[in-house]
């Protein structure tokens, strides 16, 4: 492996037949049906440090490492959400790029309405028409999966040049851990609480990936801060797309999950290494795993630790295990081979020191 | 005499005259302003709008960045991102489209943008109803926003291009809308003046750019979390701001005036000297209401009336001078202020305004017919007594007060 400068050097594994970024560099061998590549990260903030995130909370790391990878040319758009009141408290800014919020359900139009901006500007010699302005949305799962869906589709339908950020910690934990539209099965959230009868939220999680994919937009990915690299990589590729790109990233949620604050990474992990989670992207089209996992953690690994699933009986746990197998399967029989590998109940949930 | 006998005016550009409904005055008027985003949803009866600049854009005629959105609330979010941005923009809407995008109407405020928006004012659902009264626009009047209310094509034309100067002016920084009849004005073909040299629109109101904007150069966050603490003074910024566009409203038409040869002014007189009784209103109907009062006149009543234009900011001192000294107030309003304290939400203003009784009159509901006689029977019945301030009267009502 070649040498890698700066404190965010890392790897990805992709596929032999990616294109490689500017900045993207191939630096060893390919094994089997991966190769590794190096890359860097600046050292510039582009997300300041003092906002009032909770402990645990991973949206900080996603935010920053999503500026680390776009740069400063980049607008921010964050409807109503745990990111936006945490990080702009009038009159403080943890953002030190352009920064706008405009209400909770309206990011892909406000955005759409940005991106029309700079190019008519450009056209009219406002802006340098050279100039690469990235516009992002910055949203939370309800801003997107539910009161934000049809401005997101919107914008998507119409192909404006956006990069579409849905953080996903799985409800609406800015409000006070209400369930919304990519809740799992299972949780129990303040309007789906695990009760005497009902034992939490008893809807799947909707698919967003999958339905942002289906509008046809070049490029659609799920990332994980936990896999930092591929969360970057997967930055950098949605930057390049010639049209809308949706990135799916999961995001652990203190209060919200319920689980002790060191453990915000690890669960993390957890829900990559036990197949709750896959990273993948749909590159015009083509689908790939990008974090393959040759042998999976039982999904209690992950439900284990969090105070929302504490009430699921093994009965209910093994529905929850089944509903993964089968999900895992059908991603297999997508890429035509097993990436993500079967269950070892012989893997420890958290392997002793970490 | 006051202001209603209008000499020729100078006028500084040449102009042609042609006709064109209400709907392709305003759509023309945008298009001569240049603006640089357009977001806009179809909604009866402005559907027209849309539709002509939409075809403007792709005839090259105007270069804009056309988005057709999927909802009206995508409309204002739209236009508020492009607004942000640094971009001139416009949308338009009405009724049941107002209240998808109402949510974003006090931000488009708050945030200071200078949005122009469009109105063919069209009555609330239900039971649904795709006709003219003033329901829609007279829900905005808490928000903030600057509202015009317009009385012809040619008035909606010329108050477009004054809306654009007032929005961007250093000293306002607000969103306008400018309202007119849905149907009555917005379908009806009339005559009106436009320049021949579109450019001297935009040499009237170019393009400041002078707010607050998105810029990677100059990275602001907009639209911050406004504790407690901080909220109440930034809003105030923009109460201030609204009290203080009554001015720039002002120059703009007496400007727009002596360059276009037809000013308005923030409310129109009509034959208010000596008055006895004056009939406020707004709207297409002020030309009946004009007819019934000169019959009035011709008959030994001393009538005068009065045409709303501006209600935000509200001209009160003005109004105070045109009608303090008139007995009696009849305000015709076009819209219902349910369970109110007076049944017509200009009513209830007016009457805070003269500070005593006014008399409480509602027509074209739903767009119900009126006309010169039904104003004329009203009006006397309020002269005569038969009806009294204060209380709740219709004009063409089936079995109504």
């Amino acid at each position: 492996m070649s040498e890698v400068k700066g404190r965010f050097a890392g790897k990805v594994y992709i596929r032999r037949t990616q294109v490689l970024l500017p900045g993207m560099k191939v630096a060893e061998e390919p094994e089997g049906q991966y190769e590794f590549v190096n890359f860097e990260l600046p050292q510039e903030e582009y997300f300041l440090p003092g906002h009032g995130l909770c402990a645990g909370c991973t949206i900080g790391v996603i935010a920053r490492h999503m500026l680390k990878a776009l740069g400063p040319d980049t607008i921010i758009v964050n409807p109503t959400g745990c990111a936006e009141v945490s990080t702009v408290v009038y009159p403080r800014t943890n953002w030190a790029v352009p920064w706008i919020h405009v209400a909770f359900g309206n990011g892909g139009s406000v955005a759409s309405g940005i991106e029309a901006a700079i190019k008519a500007l450009k056209r009219r010699g406002v802006i340098d028409p050279n100039r690469k302005i990235n516009v992002v949305v910055f949203a939370g799962d309800g801003g997107t999966a539910d009161i934000g869906f049809q401005a997101l589709s919107g914008m998507m339908e119409r192909g404006h040049k956006v990069i579409y950020v849905m953080y996903d910690n799985e409800g609406y934990m800015n409000t006070g851990i209400q369930r919304s539209g990519t809740t799992p099965l299972g949780a129990s959230a303040t309007t789906s609480p695990a009760g005497k009868k009902v034992p939490g939220n008893t809807t799947h999680k909707k698919p967003m990936a999958a339905i942002a994919a289906a509008h046809g937009i070049p490029y659609v990915a799920t990332a994980n801060p936990a896999y930092v690299h591929d969360m970057v990589y997967k930055f950098k590729k949605a930057a390049e797309a010639e049209g809308p790109a949706f990135l799916h990233i999961i995001q652990s949620c203190t209060p919200g999950w319920r689980f002790e604050p060191k453990y915000g990474i690890r669960i993390l992990e957890l829900a990559t290494e036990t197949g709750y989670w896959v990273n993948y992207e749909i590159d015009h089209g083509e689908f790939r795993v990008t974090v393959p996992v040759p042998r999976r953690k039982p999904v209690k690994c992950f439900l284990q630790l969090q105070g929302r699933f504490k009430h699921l009986t093994p009965e209910e746990v093994e529905t929850i295990q089944a509903i993964i197998d089968r999900d895992v399967e059908a991603i297999n029989k997508a890429v035509g081979r097993e990436v993500i590998g079967p269950v070892d109940p012989s893997l420890p949930c958290i392997p002793a020191g970490k | 005499m006051t202001a209603q006998v209008l000499a020729p005016k100078e006028r500084k550009v040449a102009q042609r005259r042609i006709a064109l409904t209400g709907n392709h005055a305003v759509a023309l008027a945008v298009k001569m302003c240049r603006p640089e985003v357009i977001a806009a949803y179809p909604i009866t009866p402005q559907t027209p709008v849309v539709e002509r600049l939409a075809e403007y854009v792709n005839n090259g005629e105007l270069d804009a960045e056309y988005i057709p959105v999927e909802s009206e609330h995508s409309a204002m979010s739209a236009v508020i991102g492009a607004s942000a941005m640094g971009a001139r923009t416009f949308t338009e809407t009405a009724s049941q489209g107002l209240g998808h995008m109402y949510e974003n109407l006090p931000i488009a405020v708050g945030l200071r943008l200078p949005i122009v928006m469009g109105m063919a004012v069209r009555t609330y659902s239900a039971p649904i109803n795709v006709w003219g009264d003033y329901s829609d626009v007279m829900s905005m009047r808490e928000l903030g926003w600057i509202i015009y209310l317009t009385q012809t094509a040619q008035e909606a034309f010329d108050t477009v291009i004054q809306a654009y100067r007032v929005a961007e002016d250093s000293r306002v920084h607000l969103p306008v809308v400018v309202a007119y009849d849905g149907f009555w004005t917005s379908h009806v073909l009339q005559p009106l003046e436009v320049p021949e040299d579109e450019e001297e629109v935009m040499r009237f109101a170019p393009i400041t750019r002078s707010w607050v904007k998105l810029d990677v150069d100059r990275p602001v966050s907009i639209g911050a979390v406004g504790t407690p603490e901080w909220y109440w003074e930034i809003r105030w910024q923009a109460v201030e701001a609204l009290r203080g566009s009554i001015k720039v409203i002002e120059e703009v038409d007496e400007e727009f005036g002596k360059v276009f040869g037809r000013s308005y002014g923030l409310a129109v007189p009509y034959r208010l000297e000596n008055a006895e009784l004056a009939i406020v209103t707004y709207g297409s109907i002020f030309g009946l209401v004009k007819k019934a009062v000169d019959r009035l006149r011709a008959e030994g009543v001393r009538a005068g009336a009065l045409r709303l234009r501006v209600i935000r900011p509200w001209p009160r001192d003005l109004l105070r001078k045109l009608l303090g000294h008139v007995d009696k107030v009849v305000v015709i309003d076009r819209a219902i202020n349910h369970g109110g304290p007076l049944y017509g939400p200009m009513a209830v203003e007016l009457e805070a305004t003269l500070a005593r009784p006014v008399y409480n009159v509602l027509a074209t509901v739903g767009m119900r017919a009126i006309d010169t006689d039904m104003i004329y029977e009203g009006a006397l019945k309020a002269y005569r007594g038969q009806w009294v301030p204060d209380e709740v009267y219709t004009i063409g009502l089936r079995g109504g007060p």
